[in-house]
């Protein structure tokens, strides 16, 4: 079972203001039921000084969801509604002296049910911003949609990335195949592909290796894609180079190949002979996820 | 074992006592008798002639044709992924698995990752008793299916599948028919030569051996590539030296089964149905999961409505009471148990069950205290639900209270 702190037992065992507040003005109902947690607070707000004159609620939820609950009744009373707007998830975990990661969403539950409270008191409507997903990442409560949304918002292509930005995959490294799934889906939902090699640690080129001209770079690329053409013909696709833009590789799949499941298998193993010809780190990318292209057949017309 | 002195151990689907005949007989091959099974000399020679012993018994439980036909593992998932990459891997041609929704984790986390490796795999779904459609499954039984994987017994809620009659249909096509049997192995007869079942896994842990050990059986002429190469050991199917304690420790547990199989069914079965009954009469808004018709004899799956499984299930263990949930939080995922869900239970019901699994080491008394306990748990947590109003369920529940997000 999990590792509850005395605290949380404590909270959970014997939980305080469990039940409706009577004569409450501010109700706040929150949760989650396909995750199992639902919070509904009330309080009994003393309309001259906005102060919390008394706290309850009803928790549908595990043991931590109960203590979370009954920590936050604790710490509002006696709060104005914006001292107690200051309280943070962070501050109802603390109380309890700690929650397990993946219990950290009771605790935002908690904070979310008084705002909502707040809000209901103040007629206000309250939205919720808060989205959830499974947790990936335990040595850090990082869960799958935080480090999605990240990948998106900062254009993160690497797991090195995913950890400087969101801390998940930093310790033990056991989530690493987890974020690079989420990596893998992103990527390729703008028509990248994800590159286990790729990024801040470059290959080791030979030393010594003189830098190639501009001209021989793309008769180096070419020659791949002509190496590979054989295979792809025989499954009636093919493939061609659109465009060099310093380590990115434009290429279409053709026929076939366009769309099939294997292209992003097939873009991979192209890449990967590609970075093998040239001694550097390129990354070939379908000629559909270029920035601003045009149809480059129909380009000059 | 007494019900103050050591607790009540009502969690026997997740793991089992060892029985202390099965300590007794695996002891020796800690100490005098070390010896590797495969040396010549007679340190090693006792042991493999202990080992042959175990694979007899466990092929009288299994009612196997042959000893060979039984390979030691080291758990049930092992088995069950052994099975499943052989089949795969001795008909590539073939790109189809049929399994079903409500499989253990070994069977279903091994086929979405075989999903991304291009595999098509069918989940049969269940019905509200977790029932199958057996025309559905004939519908998709074709050359394309390289192997059906299908449980004898589901550990959430003990119901049983009709394996023997799936595999006859599975054969009659051409498919190979594996067998999650970890939770029936034991607790039901079963007789594998006068089956169509061409591969069965077992768990030592489920039937008071110890964990770590498990078996894979492999019906004679099947098509086979091991999981693992190495060594000669299992006739070359799963290499690495046996872990030869365990080994007769499962051959001591499965005779004792065997044993044990009449108690099984009609004493450990009276006392799951009197706890069902005695749950069911004193606790308002409750109700039993799965197949009542068809079901293990030691499980009984109950849903409290409207409120958490994991907080019952810590007030219980503060009693002394081991038992085990489906809620989400209990395994720290975002969703309750997926049988749960594949039975198509509400929400509000799904996070509240509990399941209460026996063994031959429980007793009547054991029982009695359970059903002395549980309602006043259950009504001090609808006390605090914002589903549960002064003596039942508030009205509509699901409408009075739908907070944000839900
Ligand atoms: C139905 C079923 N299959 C497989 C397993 C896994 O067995 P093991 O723990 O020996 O790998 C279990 C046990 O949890 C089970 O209940
Ligand atoms: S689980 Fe992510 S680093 Fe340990």
């Amino acid at each position: 079972m999990w590792e509850y702190s005395e605290k949380v037992q404590e909270h959970f065992f014997s939980p305080r203001n469990a039940g409706a507040v009577k004569e409450a003005n501010a109700t706040g109902e929150v949760g989650s039921l396909s995750c199992g947690d639902a919070l509904r607070l009330t309080l009994k707000v003393d309309p001259a000084t906005e102060t919390i004159l008394d706290a309850g609620f009803q928790t549908f939820g595990c043991g931590s969801a109960i203590a979370s609950s009954s920590a936050l009744t604790e710490i509002i009373k006696g709060l104005t509604l914006d001292q107690a707007l200051k309280v943070s998830n962070q501050d109802i975990a603390d109380y309890l002296d700690g929650l397990p990661p993946e219990k950290m969403h009771c605790s935002v539950m908690g904070r979310e049910a008084l705002q909502a409270a707040v809000a209901n008191y103040r007629g206000e409507v309250w939205t919720d911003d808060h989205e959830e997903g499974a947790m990936v990442c335990k040595c850090f409560a990082v869960d799958a949609k935080l480090i999605e949304n990240t990948i998106r918002a900062n254009g993160l292509n690497t797991v090195e990335e995913v950890v400087n930005y969101t801390k998940a995959g930093g310790g033990c490294s056991a989530c690493h195949e987890g974020v690079e799934e989420i990596l893998t889906r992103v990527l390729s939902e703008a028509g990248k592909s994800f590159a286990p090699t790729a990024g801040t640690t470059p290959l080791p080129v030979q030393a010594g290796r003189p830098r190639l001209t501009t001209v021989e770079r793309i008769r180096r690329i070419e020659a791949v894609l002509d190496s590979v053409r054989p295979t792809l013909q025989r499954d009636h696709g093919d493939v061609e180079l659109v465009d060099v833009d310093g380590r990115q590789v434009y290429v279409k799949m053709r026929g076939a190949c366009a769309g099939c499941q294997m292209a992003a298998v097939t873009l991979e193993g192209i890449q990967e002979q590609m970075i093998e010809a040239l001694g550097e780190f390129v990354r070939v990318i379908p000629a559909e996820a270029r920035p601003h292209t045009q149809e480059p057949d129909r380009a000059c017309a | 074992m007494t019900a103050t002195a050591q607790g009540i151990y009502f969690d026997n689907n997740a793991t089992t006592m060892v029985a202390p005949e099965v300590v007794e007989a695996m002891l020796p091959y800690f100490s005098e008798q070390f010896g590797n099974p495969s040396s010549i000399h007679q340190f090693g020679n006792r042991v493999g002639q202990a080992i042959k012993q175990a694979r007899v018994q466990v092929q009288t439980l299994l009612g196997a044709e042959h000893d060979s036909e039984i390979v030691f593992t080291s758990c049930g998932t092992e088995s069950d992924s052994t099975a499943i990459l052989s089949a795969l891997k001795v008909q590539p041609e073939r790109r189809e698995i049929i399994t079903t929704a409500v499989e253990h984790p070994a069977v279903l986390a091994l086929c979405e990752q075989l999903e991304k490796d291009g595999y098509t795999v069918h989940y049969l779904p269940v019905d509200g008793r977790g029932r199958l459609d057996l025309d559905a499954y004939g519908r998709l039984l074709s050359e394309r299916v390289a192997i059906v994987s299908v449980m004898w017994a589901n550990n959430e809620t003990g119901t049983l599948f009709p394996v023997e009659r799936m595999a006859e249909m599975a054969r009659a096509a051409g498919v190979l028919f594996h067998t999650d049997a970890v939770q029936a192995v034991g607790k039901v007869p079963i007789d594998l030569k006068h089956t169509a079942i061409d591969m069965l896994s077992l768990s030592g842990h489920k039937l008071h051996a110890p964990k770590g050990i498990g078996v894979l059986y492999l019906r004679r002429n099947t098509r086979f590539r091991p999981l693992l190469r190495g060594g000669h050991q299992e006739r070359g199917r799963r290499a690495g030296t046996e872990n030869s304690a365990a080994i007769i420790a499962l051959g001591q547990a499965c005779a004792m089964a065997l044993d044990h199989m009449e108690h099984e069914q009609t004493a450990v079965r009276a006392l799951r149905d009197r706890l069902e009954q005695g749950l069911l009469a004193a606790v308002p808004n409750c109700f039993v999961t799965g197949d009542p018709d068809a079901r293990l004899p030691n499980t009984a799956n109950i849903a409290f409505e409207y409120i958490e499984g994991e907080a019952i299930l810590l007030l219980l263990n503060k009693l002394g009471i081991a038992a085990s949930s489906g809620s989400a939080c209990t395994s720290g995922s975002l969703e309750p148990s997926h049988v749960m869900r594949a039975m198509g239970i509400p929400y509000t019901a799904a996070h509240g069950t509990i399941r209460f699994s026996l063994s031959r080491y429980n007793s009547a008394e054991e029982v009695e205290r359970v059903i002395e306990v549980v309602p006043p748990i259950v009504a001090q947590l609808r006390k605090l639900s914002p589903y549960w109003g002064v003596d039942g369920p508030v009205e509509e529940p699901e409408k009075a209270f739908a907070p944000a997000y839900a």
